[in-house]
Parts: C-alpha cells; sequence; structure tokens
C-alpha cells in the first residue's frame, strides 16, 4: 500500500487520533488486511505509538495482520449448524484446502474462517463465501461449492478428478 | 478532602484519589500486585478487591481505580471479599505457579492447593504494570497487549525484537512476578523477554559501560542536550 492512499484515509478523518479504527477499517478493507507498514506510517502521521496501534488491531477479530485471500470462506458453527454437522463441513474445507480457521491458502486464493453465527440457522449448516450463503451444506457439496471460487488453472485440475 | 471509612476508621483523601492509596497512606493493607503509585490504576490483577457500601447497597469492587467518595463504607476483610481474594490468587497462582511472592501471598490467605490447569513454572499474569509504566513513566511506547481473551498476551510490537525500547530496565523492576529479566554482558545489555538487545556506553573518566547508547540518545533528543552531555556517567559526574 503506498503512502498517498493511507494519506488520502486519514485526511478524510481529519486526521484525528480518534478515528483510529475507521481508518483501520479503511485499509483492511482496501488490502483486506493490514500491512505493516501501513500501520508504522499511520503510527508516524497520527502520532500515535506503534504499541498503542498493534495493541487495536490485534485485539479486533475484524483485522488481520496476515494478508488474505482473494475468498473469504466462512463455516457457521453455531448451535443450530453445528447440531446438523458443521463440524463435518469444516473438517471436510479443512481438507480440501488444506488450510485451519484464520490461515490463507498458499496461493492466496482462500481464507478458512469459522463463525459463531451466520444468522440463517435454518439454513443450516451454513457456508458464506464472500458474503454469498450456501445453505444445506454437507461434506459431499463442498467440493463443487469450493469450485465456483477456485482460479481458473485450479478448475480444469478438479476437471480432470484431481483438486 | 473527602472523608469516609476503611473497615470503620475513619480517613480522608484527597479529591481525585482511590481508595487503594488512601488506605496505604493510612497504613491499611490492601493485598496489590498490579498497583503502582507512579501509574494510573488499571485494575487488572482483581487482588485488591474490595466491598464498599455507599447508600446503603454494597457492591464489590477493585479499590486501586475506585475513586472515594464522600460517606462511603470500605470493607476489606469480610468474608465474601476473602472467598473472592482466594480464588483470584489461586487463579494468578496457575498462572505463574513458580513465583515466591505469590505462593506467600496464597499461603496468607490460606490457599492450599492450585486446582486449575497450571501453565509454565514462571510466567507472565498479565497485569499490564510494565507498559503503563512504559508508557506513563518512561514514555517509550516499547511493549503492550496484544489479542485478547485466552490469547491475550504481552509483547513489542509484532512480536519481535521491541524497536522502541530503550534498555532502561523499568520493566524489569516494577514486574510483580519478575518474568522480564535483564542481562549485562560485556558492552551489551538485553532485555530478555523484549529480545532488545542495545550496545552500551563506556564512561570517559571510570570507563564502566553505564547506559546504552541508543537511550541516551533518546534523551538527548528529548530534553535537547549538548552532544557531549553524557560522555561521563551518573556517579563520575557528581
Amino acid at each position: 500500500m503506498i503512502h498517498s492512499e493511507i494519506e488520502t484515509i486519514i485526511e478524510r478523518y481529519g486526521s484525528r487520533e480518534s478515528a483510529i479504527l475507521s481508518i483501520l477499517q479503511d485499509i483492511q478493507a482496501k488490502e483486506k488486511y493490514l500491512p505493516r507498514e501501513a500501520l508504522e506510517h499511520l503510527g508516524g502521521k497520527l502520532g500515535i505509538p506503534i504499541n498503542k496501534i498493534y495493541r487495536i488491531a490485534t485485539f479486533y477479530r475484524a483485522f488481520s495482520l496476515m494478508p488474505r485471500g482473494r475468498h473469504e470462506v466462512c463455516v457457521c458453527m453455531g448451535t443450530a449448524c453445528h447440531v446438523r454437522g458443521a463440524q463435518r463441513v469444516a473438517d471436510q474445507i479443512k481438507l480440501e484446502l488444506g488450510i485451519r480457521p484464520g490461515e490463507t491458502t498458499k496461493d492466496r486464493n482462500f481464507t478458512l474462517e469459522t463463525v459463531n453465527c451466520l444468522g440463517v440457522c435454518a439454513a443450516g449448516p451454513v457456508v458464506a463465501i464472500d458474503g454469498q450463503y450456501f445453505g444445506k451444506m454437507n461434506s459431499a457439496k463442498v467440493d463443487g461449492t469450493l469450485k465456483k471460487f477456485r482460479s481458473d488453472k485450479k478448475k480444469k485440475e478438479g476437471a480432470n478428478g484431481k483438486v | 478532602m473527602i472523608s469516609f471509612s476503611i473497615d470503620g476508621q475513619p480517613v480522608e483523601g484527597k479529591e481525585d484519589a482511590h481508595i487503594l492509596e488512601v488506605a496505604l497512606d493510612a497504613g491499611i493493607e490492601i493485598p496489590h500486585l498490579c498497583y503502582n503509585e507512579s501509574v494510573k490504576p488499571y485494575g487488572a490483577c482483581r487482588l485488591c478487591l474490595v466491598e464498599v457500601t455507599r447508600k446503603g447497597r454494597s457492591k464489590m469492587t477493585t479499590s486501586c481505580n475506585y475513586p472515594i467518595m464522600e460517606g462511603i463504607e470500605v470493607f476489606t476483610g469480610t468474608e465474601k471479599v476473602l472467598r473472592a481474594r482466594r480464588m483470584i490468587i489461586e487463579l494468578l497462582l496457575s498462572m505463574c505457579p513458580g513465583d515466591k511472592l505469590l505462593q506467600e501471598m496464597a499461603a496468607g490467605m490460606g490457599v492450599r492447593e492450585v486446582r486449575f490447569k497450571k501453565e509454565e513454572e514462571k510466567d507472565c499474569i498479565l497485569c499490564g504494570l510494565c507498559a503503563r509504566v512504559c508508557d506513563e513513566v518512561v514514555g517509550a511506547h516499547a511493549i503492550q497487549f496484544a489479542s485478547r481473551g485466552d490469547r491475550r498476551e504481552m509483547i513489542p510490537p509484532f512480536g519481535e525484537e521491541a524497536m522502541n525500547c530503550i534498555a532502561c530496565g523499568a520493566c524489569v523492576v516494577v514486574c510483580p512476578v519478575n518474568v522480564i529479566g535483564m542481562k549485562e554482558e560485556g558492552d551489551e545489555r538485553t532485555i530478555l523477554r523484549w529480545k532488545r538487545t542495545l550496545k552500551m556506553k563506556s564512561c570517559k573518566v571510570c570507563g564502566n559501560y553505564f547506559a546504552p547508547w541508543f537511550q541516551l540518545d533518546k534523551f538527548k533528543e528529548k530534553a535537547k542536550l549538548p552532544k557531549d552531555f553524557y560522555d561521563v556517567c551518573y556517579t563520575c559526574r557528581s
């Protein structure tokens, strides 16, 4: 992220120290994570010590300090989804992507997250990918659902029976 | 001055004072770990718990950050307080089972065994005192809490070497469970927990290493001191 972009965001909030959360949210929205040098630059501009910024950035789950994938896969682990087998769906996704919740695949295509309720309990088990909801999930459906979001090269591999 | 009572004894404190400091001034002992008079109270260790009666209603609260009010009645040793305190010291001890001070406090309160999962022999109890001293007294802003809940930890930003640390050792001194650690070897001083190693400057008169270069440069920059101000160590100067 280039410095001028950060400065535009800071100016939008009138360079106020109290706007730190909104500024971090904007950086996160733009980059999908909080790059280290962006935080350092921000601290210098607003006069907030880096230890304080790091504390805020790690406190909220909405912020990530690691680069995120192009697609965010959210597996609902709420009570309703849980009793209908959300764990099996989550395990299958972990297996297919080869990552644990909170991690990103090597090709930076997917980031896996578990959440505690997505608010559509009637359709459980639910998986949301980039805000698009997939209800009544089971482990057999995982491959087909993920395929829609795979990069082109991977899609072809998938068609050959290998993922 | 505001007058109120602690365990039935009438006491007086200044306008913006808190219960614990007034109690300590009056010679009334309330156990505490994360309180230090040189920084703002934080209420992290919860050991200074007391019962406060105000307008006929009683409640449990940490005394270090409870502002004093006219006519309140503070009780430091009721059965309720003692029970809560025993539980807190047991939980703290499970975080740092090897610490002498904690062990003594626990024994004094009648806690004989720890029923919770024990962490490493000596580990941080997350009282935050080191960071508060670093921010408020030293002004170096080298460390802070990171994450939250059961993942909360006290680390330098990004979990690496604390680049703002001037290796003054203030955090090492205030840590109630002594888990930070400082080492001096040759011309280097290391703050072990923050992975910070700095080269020391030697005195022009006695030749002893007396402070890290980085620290002295920071001081000179902040106080606008002349370049050769720290050529001589503190002992040789006086």
